[in-house]
């Protein structure tokens, strides 16, 4: 080669950013999703070591110590840090020992949403046709009538227990996971590599467990997280309504139900596990839009 | 080039294909989108056969009926003399051993969410056609032979390039160690440079495997270069079957020279005569033209062509065409 | 477009007759209903002569076509267990109070959601949008019934500015009706974001815009009408959001309408009433969807090839 003018660059000191600042600009990112993720943390060692972290017995009752005001309130004691209720029960005990009930409702009703869900998803979406217009049918079905009165007139007439609260809220919940399911499956059968598990001669099941289903995945975690908040709330309102756990086991609707009568006098009876269904169904959504950030940020809807 | 056996191995006769159109509350049947309208041919075992025409004439179609990925609206597929609608179980999974399939869009057809070597093995393990457990020997063997190396195997799809992935596609046919492999497309969204790689490595492997192929393409130059016969196809129909070179030198259908005069010219070709090109547009398949279905836009047209529907004519060996100019 | 009306149609119908079936068969997931009806000291001859003259002791798919026929030739829901009345003019009388409330809400709702939802699309990014729609998540978060308890401690107890319960004048409403609209908020707005960014990327604003326009005018007259699409589209949805919450408001605010007749008659099991209850909303609800899929089809013609 001649000598030719090239032109050279400037050599700039560009230095990379090290991989600790780049989990740092992640997690700063992903902010809100820690936040609820600590939340959900602190729930999942409340309900778990609840006996280590309460500090009184929920169940305990003393009469001469009822109705005191929590500890940041005139009249409250270090001892009883957010007061006690009619019975004399130590209010936070019980919130602790109610995230119990939260979460095992929640997630076990979720569990069941997701499954018959997303199976009669996949089936309604990869068949279509017959299948599809009757399974359609019965979402439509169940999406008209509302929550409330379904899981209400349920749990009334089997009568309220926590397997049955949870059967409740699992029947009721279903449809949004068929119609998510659905709707991405018929997207996903059309795709040339689901044609082609089928000239591979591999089988139905083989091709909607192992290609379509994980290819769902993504969806179908973000939508359980952020229902597991909707289980929690409606959970709690069927207690509230006096159609969910009975008493005296803690549950945070049953506790807003009770506070309901001291509403004017002993506000915080009421305000203290509303506030902890609040925070609660706050931190999981959080947490549930991190992921949907992180897992695939084409899903962000708005 | 390999020399073609006499023995039919795959035999299509009449195949028609329609997709009914519904309409109304009842969701009534008010018409067909004619897809495929009586289509015969012959490919045998070791030739390499052409499929071509433009989009929206029905050649992914015939591909899928040969698949059995749809069921046939008329018409029989007689595979190795086996009629194909006929097939048990067993049989169809035989079929489907023999008979294997490429696609067009290389970011499509593999699962995202797979390693190569899951999806090229996946079939392997599944119907059981290594012995020992061996499954990643033979995926890797297939890999080398696409002219992929040991170290793809743990990638997934889109860490590679078209090219690269078409690749992997192809080896994931070859896994089930088929007889007949039908390319849809095969290059069709792949770069002009890495086509004629993709073209080559299946005539390659074509010896090194025993196989037939049967390519559909909308380019003609596309199947020139590799293809023993080719198959015009227009609107649902067969227009002419020729090998390779009557094709390319003495073509008969007006509408092969129209798509020939649009090839660009390269090299030993003689330089057509830019006459004779196409007017208007393809008419909807849901009402094709009366009578000869190409009439609307032939240069070449007479009033006969309007009213009558041309049958396949032996124009000189192993040429056919379907043009009433023929017929007389 | 017909066609696609009258197949809705049917459609809703079946919808409705269904849901009716369900909460009819749901009684006799007890097996024995009767029992379930009655007080619990009832004598077994009582129980028998009850059962026999609510005719609950024949076959159960009778029950339920003499159930279907009494309400679609009289209108007859039976009579009201706890006060003997017909279920169904019970629920008549308690419509406009949640009718009311209902309207009050949706106003509320919309005149906040529709602004809010504009501007942070229109600002998207900045400190408002990310404001706005942090509220969103928290408003979605937040259970209906605490934040109206939390209304009535803060303006009922500390403020004592509103009556916290009881319906005698309009301020009775104020309370009820910001919970109910706090629930519908968060997704509407959300809607009519997600609706004018989907618009506002399109090019033919870009030509608007190019044209020189001013963006108010832009905004208002090109985008606005098509980013209300997607509210429409959910008016059914948003018919059932807005059911459910009437139930938990009426009920945290003794507020006299359907809602809380709803809640007391399960709890009393008044089956009669309960039935006509979610007849009624089952109607309105697909009535609602049936609707709105007719107006987006009339809106948006590629809907229409379904």
């Amino acid at each position: 080669m001649n000598s030719e003018t090239i032109m050279t660059v400037p050599h700039v000191n560009y230095k990379k950013p090290s991989s600790k600042l780049k989990v740092f600009r992640k997690i700063w990112d992903l902010k809100l999703g820690v936040i609820g993720g600590l939340i959900l943390t602190g729930m999942l060692i409340c309900a778990v070591a609840a006996p280590f972290v309460a500090p009184f017995n929920p169940y305990e009752q003393d009469i001469m110590k009822r109705l005191l005001p929590p500890s940041f309130l005139e009249g409250g004691s270090a001892e009883h840090l957010l007061g006690t209720d009619s019975v004399g029960r130590d209010t936070l005990s019980r919130i602790i020992y109610g995230t119990r009930i939260s979460l095992t409702v929640g997630i076990s009703a979720v569990l069941i949403q997701v499954v018959i869900g997303v199976f009669l998803g996949l089936f309604a979406g990869y068949y279509g046709g017959k299948t599809d217009s009757a399974i359609s049918f019965m979402v439509n079905v169940m999406m008209g009538f509302p929550f409330i009165l379904f899981a209400m007139s349920l749990v009334a007439v089997i009568g309220p227990s926590l397997q049955n609260i949870i059967f409740a809220l699992g029947i009721t919940g279903w449809p949004v996971f068929t119609r998510v399911t659905r709707v991405e499956t018929i997207k996903i059968k059309e795709s040339e590599f689901v044609l082609c598990a089928k000239t591979l001669a591999f089988g139905t099941m083989r091709i909607l467990l192992k290609h379509i289903l994980p290819n769902l995945l993504p969806t179908i975690l973000v939508l359980g997280t952020v229902e597991i908040a909707r289980a929690i709330i409606r959970e709690s309102l069927l207690s509230f309504l006096g159609l969910g756990i009975q008493p005296p086991t803690p549950s945070w609707g049953m506790m807003l139900a009770e506070g309901r009568d001291y509403m004017l006098s002993e506000w915080w009876l009421a305000a203290l596990p509303g506030f902890a269904i609040f925070l609660s169904a706050l931190g999981i959504n959080f947490l549930g839009d991190a992921i949907r950030d992180l897992v695939d940020p084409h899903m962000r809807k708005s | 080039m390999t020399h073609i056996g006499a023995d039919p191995i795959l035999d299509v006769r009449g195949l028609k294909k329609y997709f009914p159109i519904k309409t109304g509350v009842l969701k009534k049947t008010t018409g067909f989108v004619k897809a495929v309208d009586d289509i015969s041919f012959i490919l045998h075992r070791g030739e390499t056969l052409g499929l071509v025409g433009e989009s929206g004439c029905g050649k992914s179609t015939v591909g899928r009926c040969l698949m059995k990925l749809y069921d046939i609206t008329g018409g029989e597929i007689y595979f190795n003399k086996n009629n194909i609608a006929n097939f048990n179980n067993s049989e169809l999974l035989d079929y489907r051993m023999m008979i294997q399939m490429i696609f067009q869009d290389p970011y499509a057809s593999l699962d995202p969410r797979m390693r190569v070597r899951d999806i090229i093995g996946e079939a392997i393990r599944v119907h059981k056609l290594s012995k020992n457990n061996s499954w990643k020997e033979d995926v890797k063997n297939l890999l080398n032979k696409v002219g992929l190396r040991e170290s793809h195997m743990a990638r997934y799809p889109h860490e590679f390039s078209g090219g690269q992935r078409q690749r992997i596609g192809i080896a994931r046919a070859l896994a089930m160690k088929p007889k007949l492999i039908i390319a849809d497309e095969p290059v069709s969204a792949l770069d002009v440079s890495i086509q004629a790689q993709i073209i080559n490595l299946l005539d390659r492997l074509k010896d090194d495997f025993g196989l037939s192929y049967l390519i559909i393409a909308h380019d003609l130059a596309v199947v020139e270069h590799i293809s023993d016969r080719i198959i015009v196809m227009y609107l649902g129909n067969i227009m002419e079957i020729a090998s390779d070179n009557d094709l390319y030198n003495q073509p008969a259908h007006p509408y092969t020279r129209a798509l020939l005069n649009a090839i660009p010219i390269v090299g030993k070709k003689k330089k057509a005569k830019r006459k004779g090109l196409l007017q208007g547009d393809v008419p909807s398949p849901i009402n094709p033209p009366s009578g000869c279905c190409f009439h609307t836009r032939c240069p070449d047209m007479f009033s006969l062509c309007r009213q009558q529907k041309p049958k396949m004519v032996e124009i000189s060996e192993n040429h056919w065409v379907s043009c009433l100019k023929y017929t007389r | 477009m017909k066609a696609y009306i009258v197949r809705r149609l049917f459609q809703a119908i079946a919808v409705c007759l269904a849901i009716s079936m369900i909460s009819f068969f749901l009684l006799f997931l007890n097996s024995d209903p009767a029992l379930l009806l009655l007080p619990p000291e009832a004598e077994i001859e009582d129980i028998q002569i009850f059962k026999k003259s609510m005719g609950l002791d024949r076959p159960v798919l009778i029950q339920y076509l003499d159930f279907l026929k009494k309400i679609l030739l009289h209108g007859d829901f039976g009579n009201s267990f706890v006060s003997q009345t017909p279920a169904l003019t019970l629920v008549m009388e308690r419509i406009p109070a949640t009718l009311n409330l209902s309207l009050l809400a949706v106003l509320l709702a919309n005149a906040l959601a529709i602004p809010m939802g504009i501007i942070s699309a229109v600002k998207r990014y900045t400190v408002i949008d990310n404001l706005i729609t942090f509220l969103a998540l928290v408003g979605q978060a937040m259970p209906l019934y605490w934040f109206g308890i939390m209304l009535i401690i803060i303006f009922g107890v500390f403020l004592g500015w509103l009556p916290i319960s009881g319906s005698d004048s309009f301020a009775h409403m104020i309370l009820p009706s910001i919970t109910l609209s706090a629930w519908l908020l968060p997704v509407n707005m959300r809607l009519v974001r997600s609706g004018m960014l989907d618009v506002l990327n399109q090019d033919y604003i870009r030509t608007a815009r190019a044209k020189g326009l001013f963006e108010r005018t832009v905004i208002i007259k090109h985008a606005f009408k098509n980013a209300m699409i997607p509210m429409v589209t959910v008016t059914g949805m948003q018919l059932s959001l807005l059911l459910g919450g009437a139930v938990v408001t009426e009920t945290v605010f003794a507020w006299p309408g359907l809602g809380r007749l709803a809640v007391e008659s399960i709890r009393m099991g008044d089956y009669p009433v309960v039935q006509a209850i979610v007849v009624f909303f089952a109607l309105c609800v697909v009535i609602g969807n049936l609707l709105a899929d007719i107006l987006t089809a009339f809106i948006d013609p590629r809907i229409r090839l379904e």
